[in-house]
C-alpha cells in the first residue's frame, strides 16, 4: 500500500539518512521525496510502498520510537486519507 | 505529492483535533422479536455480538491505518418499546442489561435505542418502556435511552411529556449524571449516530454504519484567516472547511462499511464539539465577531454557521442525515461553560439558539429543587420549537439534584461538566396538567 511519511522536528544532520535507513529495513520503497525547512524546522514528506506483507502497526511503532530516539515528530498514513479531503 | 494538502490535512487531525466522533453500527431487531422475554434478550444479545464482532477491530484499524482519530464505537437499535412489546415482561429493564452487556463484551462506548416512539399515543409498549427508564439507566453503564413526544406531523402528546418530566426527576435522584443518558425529542431522525439520542429506525435496513464528524476547530482556525472580512466571506469558508470536514466522514464511512461488509448509511454533519480548548462550537461564534456566545447576534451567527456547514457537508457525502448541523450542548463545549460561568449565556439564549440549530437543550445542569412541571415545560416549549419549524429539537437537561446555581456537575471525559443555570420559577403546572395532545400544526397537512 501506498502511503505517506511525515518527519518534523528540529534540523540536524543524519535525519534523511536515519529514516531511509529505517525505511529500507522494513523493505518499504521510496516512490517520492520532499524536504524543506519551514521556518526552521525540518520538514520531510515521503510517498513510499509499504509491501502488503507488513504489519502497519509495527512498521507505525518503529518510526514512533525513531522519532523519539531523535527529537522528531514521524508519523505514517495511508495515501488515500490526503486525497479524501481535497479531492472530488 | 501535494505537499501543501498533506500539511494541510495532519493539521488538521494534530492541531486543530478534527476528528471521528463515532463511527455507530445501526442493528435492527425486528428479527428478535419473541412471546418469551428470555428468548427475545437471548436474540438480541446473539444478533449484537454477530453483528458488530468486528467494529471495534475495525475502527481500531482505520484509526491506526488512516492517522485519523475515531473517539467512540457506538452501537444503535430498533426502539426497544417495540421489540419487547410481545412479550408480558412487566419491565424492560432486562433489556437494557443485555444491550449493556452485549455493549461491554464488544468493547463499544455507548448503546442507544432504549426508546419509544410517543409522538400520537403509547401502544402498550411504550408504557412499560418509560417506566423502565430510570431503573434502566441507573443500573447500566453504557445504555442510551430516548423518548419522541412530538412530530411536525402528529403534534406534541402533553401526556408524554408530563410523564417525563417525573422521569427525568426520577433517573436523577441517584445520581444526576445518569441523566445525560437520556434524551426526549420532537421530530426525532431514525439514523442518528450520536448519543444519547441514536435509534435504529423500523424503516431502516437491517445493519448499517453512520459515521458523526467532530470539527470545530478547523472551523474555527478557518475564520481566523477572515477576520474583518464581510460575512459572505465567512460563509463561503465555512462551507469550504465544512466540506474538507465531513469529506474526511464520508471516507471513513466508505472505509469501514467495506471492512465490515455493512451497508455504508449516512454521515452526519453535526459538527460536535468536545470540553477540550480549541473544539468549541461557541469559539467559532466569537469568531465570527461575538465578545461572548450568549451576545445579541449569536442566534444569527449560529443560523449561519449551521446554514454554511450543511451547504459544504452536502456536497462532501453521498447520503447525508442524522441530525447534521451545529451542536450546543454546554457541558462539552469548554468556551459555553465559560460564557454559562461569567452570566453572558443563559437558558433562554439557548433556546432561541436551538430554534436555528440542532439539536435542543443539551446537556445543561438545573437546580436540584426544579420541579418536575418544570422540566415538562421546558420540554413543550422545545418540541414547540421543533414541531413548528419542522426540524428536530431536543431536550437532555441534568436537574442536579441537592445542588444550587452555581454549583457544577461533572459527568467526566466527552462529556465534560456542567454549571448549574438558572431556571425561570414561575410554574407551567395548571398547563401540563391538562393532559391530551397538542394538534399538529395547519402547514404539517401537505398531502
Amino acid at each position: 500500500m501506498k502511503a505517506i511519511l511525515t518527519v518534523f522536528g528540529k534540523d540536524h544532520t543524519g535525519i534523511v539518512a536515519k529514516v531511509s535507513n529505517e525505511l529500507s529495513k522494513l523493505d518499504i520503497n521510496i516512490i517520492d521525496i520532499s524536504q524543506t525547512l519551514m521556518h526552521g524546522s525540518f520538514t520531510m514528506m515521503m510517498m513510499v510502498e509499504v509491501p502488503d506483507t507488513s504489519d502497519f502497526d509495527t512498521v507505525k511503532n518503529d518510526f514512533e520510537s525513531l522519532g523519539k530516539d531523535n527529537a522528531l515528530e514521524i508519523h505514517i498514513q495511508r495515501q488515500e486519507i490526503f486525497d479524501a479531503t481535497q479531492k472530488l | 505529492m501535494e505537499t501543501n494538502s498533506i500539511l494541510e490535512t495532519i493539521q488538521m487531525i494534530s492541531e486543530e483535533k478534527l476528528d471521528i466522533r463515532t463511527i455507530t453500527m445501526g442493528i435492527s431487531l425486528i428479527d428478535c422479536i419473541d412471546s418469551d422475554g428470555k428468548k427475545a434478550r437471548q436474540k438480541i444479545y446473539d444478533k449484537l455480538t454477530t453483528k458488530a464482532k468486528d467494529l471495534v477491530k475495525v475502527a481500531n484499524e482505520i484509526q491506526s491505518e488512516y492517522g485519523i482519530p475515531i473517539v467512540n464505537k457506538r452501537i444503535s437499535v430498533t426502539p426497544i418499546s417495540i421489540i419487547a412489546a410481545a412479550s408480558d415482561d412487566k419491565d424492560y429493564v432486562a433489556y437494557a442489561k443485555t444491550m449493556d452487556q452485549a455493549a461491554k463484551e464488544l468493547g463499544v462506548d455507548l448503546i442507544g435505542g432504549f426508546s419509544a416512539l410517543v409522538q400520537k399515543g403509547y401502544q402498550s409498549g411504550d408504557e412499560t418502556l418509560i417506566q423502565s427508564i430510570p431503573q434502566a439507566l441507573t443500573e447500566t453503564q453504557r445504555v442510551c435511552g430516548s423518548v419522541n413526544v412530538g412530530s411536525t406531523r402528529s403534534g406534541i402528546n402533553l401526556d408524554a411529556v408530563k410523564q417525563m418530566g417525573h422521569v427525568i426527576k426520577d433517573l436523577a435522584k441517584e445520581d444526576p449524571v445518569n441523566c445525560m443518558s437520556l434524551v426526549v425529542f420532537a421530530n426525532a431522525v431514525e439514523d442518528n449516530p450520536f448519543m444519547a439520542g441514536a435509534f435504529h429506525g423500523v424503516g431502516e435496513a437491517d445493519c448499517v454504519i453512520n459515521v458523526g464528524i467532530s470539527g470545530p476547530g478547523v472551523v474555527k482556525r478557518a475564520l481566523e484567516q477572515v477576520k474583518g472580512q464581510p460575512i459572505d466571506k465567512v460563509s463561503e469558508t465555512i462551507k469550504k472547511t465544512a466540506f474538507k470536514v465531513t469529506r474526511m466522514g464520508q471516507f471513513v464511512g466508505n472505509v469501514a462499511s467495506k471492512a465490515l461488509n455493512v451497508p455504508f448509511g449516512i454521515v452526519d454533519l453535526s459538527l460536535a464539539p468536545t470540553p477540550n480548548e480549541g473544539d468549541s462550537v461557541a469559539e467559532i461564534l466569537e469568531e465570527i465577531g461575538l465578545e461572548s456566545v450568549g451576545a445579541p447576534g449569536t442566534t444569527a451567527a449560529l443560523a449561519l454557521l449551521n446554514d454554511a456547514v450543511k451547504k459544504g457537508g452536502v456536497m462532501a457525502c453521498e447520503h447525508v442525515g442524522g441530525l447534521s448541523g451545529a451542536f450546543i450542548p454546554v457541558s462539552e463545549d469548554a468556551e459555553m461553560i465559560r460564557a454559562v460561568t461569567k452570566g453572558n449565556l443563559n437558558i433562554e439564549k439557548l433556546e432561541a439558539m436551538t430554534a436555528v440549530c440542532s439539536v435542543g437543550l443539551d446537556m445543561i445542569a438545573i437546580p436540584g429543587d426544579t420541579t418536575a412541571e418544570t422540566i415538562s415545560g421546558m420540554i413543550a416549549d422545545e418540541s414547540a420549537i421543533g414541531v413548528i419549524n419542522n426540524k428536530t429539537t431536543a431536550v437532555r437537561i441534568i436537574p442536579a439534584t441537592g445542588k444550587k446555581v452555581g454549583d457544577t456537575v461533572e459527568f467526566g471525559g466527552l462529556f465534560g461538566q456542567a454549571p448549574v443555570m438558572p431556571v425561570n420559577t414561575n410554574s407551567p403546572a395548571d398547563f401540563i396538567h391538562r393532559g391530551g395532545h397538542i394538534p399538529s400544526p395547519i402547514h404539517s397537512f401537505k398531502n
